[in-house]
């Protein structure tokens, strides 16, 4: 969009560098004068706080392998060493272990307010895939990384996910010998996840350039939904979201900070602190919260096969949103059916993260089994047939518009004392 | 290029890959039409293109399998993997025993008489995964029932003892084996899985 300002290095020294490598024009253009829509609310802020949580979890990562021993015999007590023993040890680990936890919810967040904009749809499918490459690959590295402290936890989760592809006929059991490096999960095993526990956060690094160069080619969605006309659409991302983005980013980090400082194991199990025996299952294994919906979905389900592949099914379908959903409004707001089948998938999906850490028992499972055929149902049913039939708002105009007048057409005689709304 | 030098030879070499190609002579011995359309033929450079692709592929291809293979159990989990003997001798009525053979659980049940007989007494055709007790055990030692303790859901460590028919127990998801070890509710789909065994003696078993 052009009437921001261009990049104009100030010093020698930056116009020297930017007719060698124009560093400071990309940043100018990608974080100052960037032209984001004016109407962006702070559901628009997760994205810098998913980049943050990233930073984080990769310096603490980096940090904590220092100290780290990926063996059987000493991986828990390496862990309970840099607990005790290694400096500040117990704030890196608790920073890393609940900064998993905090990134997840703010990946949720993302991925909910990109649903309910519906901010995957053309031109922006791309976007929306990588993002959904992007969560496969955190679901992987987390997976690997609560491997590590080798709790029985740890040990049993290995256990469970690794089996999942003996799920697979003829080749299933090939697999997972494969996976393990023997003829259990052992020392191999943690080996080479802890190996791939520290590549993938720099993959995921890699993937999150291409997520914000196809954010930067196609630009943000907003609120309204209805691309930005005018320069009057737009402000400059400094330092208007800049300053929103760092605000939610502070307000978020006082619950990050109150986790790790006051209630560091309320997201864990207190069984992964019981050093992992081959011997024994725990009574109750669960896996961590962030992945409850998807662990109810496999129980839900009487058959081992299909089981598996609805849990893989119910992560891939994302990428498929942008051709499921049929309808052309991209927001919510002017969607008034698909605004309540969205809450009642918001409301599925905590549900079945509810199921998931119940034991699979009784009316848990009856209930687990409703809320799996809603999951799908709402992606496969609801969402293409309700966009061929559902009567969508009146779109407003432009973005100003919606701002400024409520969506009220500007030039329509205004309300009596307006009731002032930003 | 410069080595071969003149005019002559350098002309020359610039119309090859179209009489290779889509050029064509019109009558006249080394008159050519030389065109710029995209030939319909495959010319001497395409095949280079595919046949330079080719090997690079097949290359990358063939290292992809050291890389993979060593993935798979090395040398020394595999000879940990020996077969390991068993005394029954100690093992009371009832009691099961769990030893490790390849980094699995296996149990050794020494089922009472009571055990015995209602796992023969089963209608084999309602089960899940249909199989007789006597395919179960070693012919003449009924008694003796030697299992992977693995549910075959997703390689949980059943409990023995548990449920309600006696026999094992998961507690992961909730399937239920019978004391032949079949399965008889739950998701798992398959019986607990059988090692590879032998009595050596009446007292004596070789596992793997």
């Amino acid at each position: 969009m052009s009437g921001h300002p261009s990049y104009q290095p100030q010093s020698a020294f930056m116009r020297w560098m930017e007719r060698r490598l124009p560093l400071g024009g990309l940043i100018y253009s990608s974080f100052v004068a960037y032209p984001t829509p004016r109407n962006l609310n702070y559901w628009w802020t997760f994205g810098g706080i998913l980049a943050f949580m990233l930073g984080v979890q990769i310096v603490t990562g980096v940090v904590l392998a220092m100290h780290y021993t990926p063996h059987v015999d000493y991986a828990f007590d390496s862990v309970e060493q840099i607990m005790r023993d290694v400096n500040y040890g117990w704030l890196l680990r608790y920073l890393h272990a609940n900064g998993a936890s905090m990134f997840f919810l703010a990946a949720y967040i993302h991925l909910f307010r990109g649903m309910y904009y519906g901010s995957y749809k053309e031109p922006r499918e791309v976007l929306w895939i990588l993002g959904v490459i992007l969560l496969l690959l955190m679901i992987m590295t987390g997976f690997m990384g609560y491997v590590l402290p080798w709790g029985q936890m740890s040990f049993w989760a290995a256990t469970v996910i690794t089996n999942l592809f003996s799920a697979i006929p003829l080749v299933g059991e090939s697999i997972v010998t494969w996976l393990w490096g023997g003829f259990a999960v052992g020392n191999p095993t943690l080996n080479r996840f802890y190996s791939l526990h520290y590549l993938l956060p720099f993959v995921i690094a890699g993937v999150v350039g291409l997520h914000i160069w196809a954010l930067h080619m196609v630009g943000q969605n907003n609120p309204a939904g209805v691309e930005p006309k005018t320069e009057q659409d737009t402000v400059a991302f400094t330092p208007y979201a800049t300053i929103k983005d760092s605000f939610l980013l502070a307000v978020f980090c006082i619950m990050f900070a109150w986790f790790v400082f006051y209630i560091p194991n309320f997201l864990g199990h207190p069984d992964n602190y019981i050093p992992a025996n081959p011997a024994v299952t725990p009574m109750h294994i669960v896996p961590e919260w962030y992945y409850l919906p998807f662990y109810a979905i496999l129980r839900a389900i009487p058959n081992k096969l299909l089981g598996v592949m609805a849990l893989g099914a119910s992560i891939l379908i994302l990428a498929f949103l942008p051709w499921l959903d049929t309808s052309r409004v991209r927001s919510a707001r002017y969607r008034p059916a698909y605004r309540q089948f969205f809450w009642a998938f918001v409301i599925v999906c905590i549900g079945l993260g509810w199921l998931g850490s119940k034991p699979p028992e009784g009316n848990y499972v009856l209930f687990a089994r409703i809320f799996t055929a809603y999951y799908f149902a709402f992606f496969l049913v609801i969402l293409p047939v309700l966009g061929k039939i559902e009567r969508t708002k009146a779109l407003p105009n432009s973005i100003s518009e919606s701002v400024l007048r409520e969506g009220k057409p500007i030039g329509a005689p205004a309300p009596p004392p307006a009731s002032a709304k930003v | 290029m410069s080595v071969l030098g003149g005019d002559g030879p350098h002309a020359e070499q610039l119309t090859q890959p179209a009489r290779a190609g889509c050029g064509w002579t019109d009558g006249q011995k080394g008159t050519m039409h030389v065109t710029t359309m995209s030939s319909a033929e495959p010319t001497r450079r395409d095949f280079l293109y595919i046949a330079t692709a080719s090997v690079a592929g097949i290359g990358a291809a063939a290292t992809l399998v050291p890389l993979i293979t060593q993935m798979n159990p090395d040398a020394s989990t595999i000879a940990a993997g020996a077969p390991i003997e068993v005394d029954l001798s100690p093992i009371a009525d009832g009691q099961v025993i769990k030893v490790f053979w390849r980094g699995k659980p296996i149990y050794v049940n020494h089922r009472t008489k009571k055990q015995i007989e209602e796992a023969q007494n089963v209608d084999v055709a309602k089960l899940p995964d249909p199989q007789p007790d006597s395919a179960r055990v070693k012919p003449g030692h009924d008694q003796w029932q030697v299992l992977i303790g693995i549910c075959t859901h997703l390689g949980c460590i059943p409990i023995a003892h548990q449920g309600p028919y006696d026999g094992y127990f998961c507690p992961c998801h909730g399937s239920v084996y019978d004391t032949s070890g079949r399965i008889r509710q739950g998701p798992a789909p398959l019986n607990l899985a059988l090692p590879p065994y032998a009595f050596l003696s009446d007292t004596k078993i070789r596992i793997g």
